[in-house]
């Protein structure tokens, strides 16, 4: 019992230490720039819903967040579908080159980014992709595959071999044993693959922000233009951050049981 | 064993190409820029090695290079074990494992350069939760002014940012250890620590892996966060890698010897990954549970 009570409280203690944080941005988004800027007070003593109010009614803000959410729900699915034969060719098959290629995936992670913005912009306005959704979504590609690949490969790699023998001896063919048999079984894998590239692609901003400028641009570079001519607006500021927040939270309780479920990787 | 069929390669086919879009040109331009003088649009003369020895010898370069280890070295020698331990306290199911699970994922669904921007406030010392309540303990603290806390600052962002990620996946890791193993233990009478060195930590292995790979791998080009929060100051206490690059291709415009810098900058990541990848796959093994 005793011990079942220290690890409760170092749960509590680190969990409060990762909310105050956020807390902080929360209280900041109901108060008002004189507030925030003239004192320290631990919650809003003149309560304001003026922050939220400016983010849902100009469409310079809340475009951004539809914006965000279009290439981070297009990068998901492309990362997910793309990622699935591969990861079953990892999983199932040994071929020329298949431990090379699995580590080139991973060194698509590894280019820091400050040099190779230009050529991105080069690239995607050469082929006239400039501002639209797709092209972040193709671009956040470069990051999330190699993870999405690796996640599940070690789901499929958890399913035995024979459910595959028998589904081709039953007479079916690998498309329809595919969809059919395979995708239930690893349902989960789906779904902490999905939430991985969602984490991902909704944080990164360098990307999005360059081969963006108005049609496609994500919340994140809207909030860097805030200062106006009083200073920064801290207040609508943190409603913006705050608000974005949301999607991920959604999106976290809907796999929550996928990753209690536990996964443990493959690939070794 | 698995079946060794090249025809997989139809199935892996559709990745490269896609990855292969928006990676090779890139790339490829970088390695062009690096050998290059760009003088103007249509001007440029072949330097050969020259950056490349130009920026080896930079001795500010080797400034934010020895930083970022020490910052790298950090994040994980932290995060890891403290990812590892929050993630042994989570309670398995239930409501209160729902909870913790959603609010432990918090900090990692906030844009990156909102994160700066948090901290920026919540450090401050007027006007910030952090900062005001060490000054009051009567640590004298300021993050814009002084190196060392500036520094701290944004190690400690990255944890609070970071960690997280680490608990997730060790969470995953943990709950798909099968019950049989628990009971065999119990068995035995093994410790509550033997339990953890010779059942959770090897079977963590493979998460684990995932986790100090994306924690270096991140970390080292760690760039929107400390940009937001310190903007590389004060003097370059905070300039990592990425910021520095970011300074001499944006702020000074030399391309050429940015690009080459980028090129030593991937290497080196890719040589640590490299190192990193072969030697968690070796290690622990000898005692997989």
């Amino acid at each position: 019992m005793m011990r079942k009570n220290i690890s409760r409280l170092i749960l509590v203690c680190f969990l409060t230490g990762s909310l105050l944080p956020i807390y902080w941005m929360l209280n900041m988004s109901l108060k008002t720039n004189e507030e925030i800027i003239g004192v320290m007070t631990m919650w809003p003593t003149h309560l304001t819903f003026n922050n939220y109010l400016t983010i849902f009614t100009d469409e310079s803000w809340y475009s951004g967040y539809i914006n965000s959410i279009i290439y981070v729900a297009l990068n998901m699915v492309m990362s997910v579908t793309l990622a699935l034969p591969a990861a079953y060719a990892f999983s199932r098959y040994s071929f020329l080159g298949d431990k090379h290629v699995f580590f080139w995936l991973l060194t698509n992670r590894m280019t820091p980014p400050a040099v190779f913005l230009l050529p991105f912009f080069q690239l995607y306005s050469t082929v006239g992709m400039m501002d639209t959704h797709l092209a972040v979504a193709l671009a956040h590609l470069l990051f999330n595959v190699p993870l999405a690949v690796w996640i599940l490969e070690g789901f499929m790699s958890g399913i035995p071999k024979e459910i595959d023998e028998t589904a081709y001896i039953d007479g079916y063919s690998f498309p329809k044993f595919f969809v059919k048999i395979f995708l239930p079984l690893i349902k989960s894998g789906i779904g902490v693959t999905a939430f991985f590239c969602f984490m991902f692609s909704w944080v990164e901003l360098l990307l999005a922000r360059t081969l963006t400028s108005v049609n496609a641009k994500p919340i994140a570079a809207t909030m860097t233009r805030t200062v106006s001519a009083a200073g920064m607006d801290w207040g609508v500021l943190a409603a913006a951050g705050t608000l974005t927040i949301v999607p991920g939270a959604l999106v976290i309780w809907f796999v929550r049981h996928y990753i209690a479920k536990g996964f443990a990787m493959g690939r070794v | 064993m698995k079946t060794y069929n090249n025809k997989a390669w139809w199935l892996i086919f559709p990745v490269i190409l896609s990855v292969a879009f928006s990676a090779i040109m890139p790339l490829m331009t970088v390695v062009n820029y690096s050998v290059q003088d760009i003088l103007g649009p249509d001007q440029a003369v072949f330097v050969g090695m020259e950056w490349f020895r130009a920026v080896m010898r930079d001795s500010d370069l080797h400034g934010a290079l020895f930083r970022q280890l020490i910052f790298s070295i950090a994040v994980l020698v932290i995060q890891i074990p403290l990812g590892i331990g929050v993630a042994l306290t989570m309670p398995a199911q239930g409501w209160r494992a729902s909870l913790s699970l959603v609010l432990v994922a918090l900090p990692l669904l906030i844009p990156w350069n909102v994160v700066g921007t948090i901290w920026q406030i919540f450090a401050r010392g007027d006007i910030g939760l952090l900062g005001n309540t060490i000054n009051n303990v009567g640590i004298s603290y300021n993050y814009t002014g002084d190196s060392f806390d500036a520094w701290i600052t944004v190690l400690v962002m990255d944890i609070w940012h970071w960690t997280p990620l680490v608990v997730l996946l060790c969470y995953a890791g943990l709950r798909a250890i099968p019950d049989a193993y628990y009971q065999a233990a119990r068995i035995d009478g093994a410790s509550r620590f033997a339990v953890f060195r010779f059942i959770q930590l090897p079977k963590l292995r493979n998460v684990l892996m995932i986790a100090v790979l994306l924690r270096f791998m991140d970390s080292f080009m760690i760039y929107t966060e400390p940009f937001v929060l310190t903007g590389g100051g004060p003097g370059n206490a905070t300039t990592f890698l990425s910021q520095y690059l970011t300074q001499k291709a944006v702020g000074q415009f030399d391309l050429g010897p940015a690009a080459a810098f980028s090129l030593i900058y991937f290497l080196i990541i890719l040589l640590f990954s490299f190192i990193l990848y072969n030697w968690m796959q070796r290690v622990g093994t000898g005692d997989q549970a």
